[in-house]
């Protein structure tokens, strides 16, 4: 599903990654500075590689020799942040209807009552997004994303900023939304149970 | 207790003084994120002439536009083909202190902008929202009370303008003469102490209400985000 080899340069850091995996989940680990946030921002686009190529489910993102750049709103990537990053002027309904006009003329796979049933955020639509809890603003997030019916779903760290209750909590909804969404996920972590649970295969950066 | 002089002069430079920076706003917002979010060739010069009139003599900012906007200048002849004339009338009074309330309403937005998370505009990004978009439903109502501030100060600034409007427009009665230039004329005149308080008093008043209003604005943009 990700097919990707690139030479990235940021500040002092100049890194050769080649990915190619077929596993529909796949988790992305390695020591900190390692880079795997820098690989999730030149897939979604938020970074351009110094060259390379970047090919997810057969959609051609980047591709320096033909010169492709797909800027990040054409890109369907579904990012998953993490610290959310949800939009504090919008309450969380509004949050989650953002990305609603991502896929034109496309067909949706994702539908408000659908993903607040997957995800248990009815009681949230009306809140605004101060007022959540971290779990409930990760969860939020993930909806948010799916809504904009993306191709692949890029997740980093997403359970980091959560203390162990919350991570516990949290692991039983990615589970769903990865079984019942059927999306590619690349996933960053750093945590070996998150990665034996939710992984099909892992790939390290050193 | 005014005279209808004075109501004329006061709501005269009401006038002027809103549309000079209601049409400063766009221009001041489109360069204000410009500086804030962009790297380009040229970008200090772009800087400095934004500043010019900051530390330009005002009386020479109102000479250049006599040269440009006067019937013999180029820009007063392109726009006289269209009926349009700026010297000696009111909307060349807004012009006058519209330029020179440019900077301060440029270096507001551009702070307000700057003050607004990248980040949000980056996920923003990732969900599909083209950079038109992106401006429009993250930028501009997050950096929203910078905004509001920079009119407010663009409008403070054009209520006080002096050197420029007077060597540009000069002081008409009716039509120029705002209030400070009403102030100075009255200066030479004797006796004339009691219309200048009122005037001054009200050119005080003005302010401190737009001051108010817009500190009550910015309140209220941020208000329901502290909601519980």
């Amino acid at each position: 599903m990700l097919s990707l080899d690139v030479h990235l340069r940021r500040g002092g850091f100049a890194r050769h990654v080649r990915i190619e995996e077929d596993a529909r989940i796949v988790a992305l680990v390695g020591p900190s500075g390692a880079g795997k946030t820098t690989v999730l921002n030149a897939i979604a686009g938020l970074l351009r590689p110094q060259s390379g190529r970047i090919e997810v489910d057969g959609r051609v993102l980047y591709d320096s020799a033909r010169g492709i750049d797909l800027p990040v709103h054409r890109r369907q990537v579904g990012y998953v942040f993490q610290d959310a990053r949800l939009f504090p002027h919008l309450d969380v309904r509004g949050n989650l209807l953002y990305g609603r006009h991502g896929a034109r003329g496309q067909e949706r796979r994702f539908e408000l009552d659908t993903v607040v049933d997957l995800l248990g955020i009815g009681a949230l639509l009306g809140r605004r997004t101060a007022n959540l809890s971290g779990g409930e603003a990760q969860r939020v997030a993930i909806g948010r994303a799916l809504l904009s019916q993306p191709a692949i779903l890029l997740l980093d760290e997403p359970l980091s900023a959560l203390d162990e209750a919350r991570r516990r909590e949290l692991i039983p909804w990615l589970l769903r939304v990865r079984d019942a969404t059927r999306l590619p996920m690349l996933y960053v972590s750093h945590h070996a149970g998150e990665v034996r649970q939710l992984a099909d295969a892992v790939h390290r950066l050193e | 207790m005014f005279t209808p002089e004075e109501l004329t002069t006061i709501a005269l430079s009401v006038r002027v003084a809103a549309l000079a920076s209601l049409g400063a706003l766009p221009l001041a917002v489109a360069v204000g994120w410009l500086l804030a979010r962009r790297r380009f060739p040229g970008k200090a010069l772009l800087d400095a002439l934004v500043h010019l009139p900051l530390v330009l003599p005002p009386v020479v900012v109102g000479y250049a536009l006599l040269a440009a906007f006067g019937s013999q200048g180029p820009a007063g002849r392109f726009l006289g083909q269209f009926g349009i004339e700026l010297a000696f009338r009111w909307t060349g009074a807004a012009l006058a202190a519209g330029i020179m309330g440019f900077p301060l309403m440029v270096r507001t937005i551009r702070l307000s902008i700057e003050n607004v998370d990248r980040r949000l505009e980056q996920a923003a990004a990732t969900l599909g929202a083209s950079p038109w978009r992106r401006f429009f439903t993250i930028t501009l109502p997050l950096a929203w009370p910078g905004l509001v501030a920079g009119a407010v100060l663009g409008f403070a600034k054009a209520l006080g303008e002096f050197g420029a409007t007077i060597t540009f427009v000069s002081a008409i009665p009716g039509e120029t003469r705002t209030l400070s230039s009403a102030i100075y004329g009255l200066m030479q005149v004797p006796g004339g102490e009691a219309a200048i308080w009122r005037l001054a008093a009200v050119a005080i008043a003005i302010s401190l209400f737009a001051l108010l209003a817009s500190e009550w604005l910015v309140r209220r943009q941020r208000g329901p985000e502290d909601e519980p």
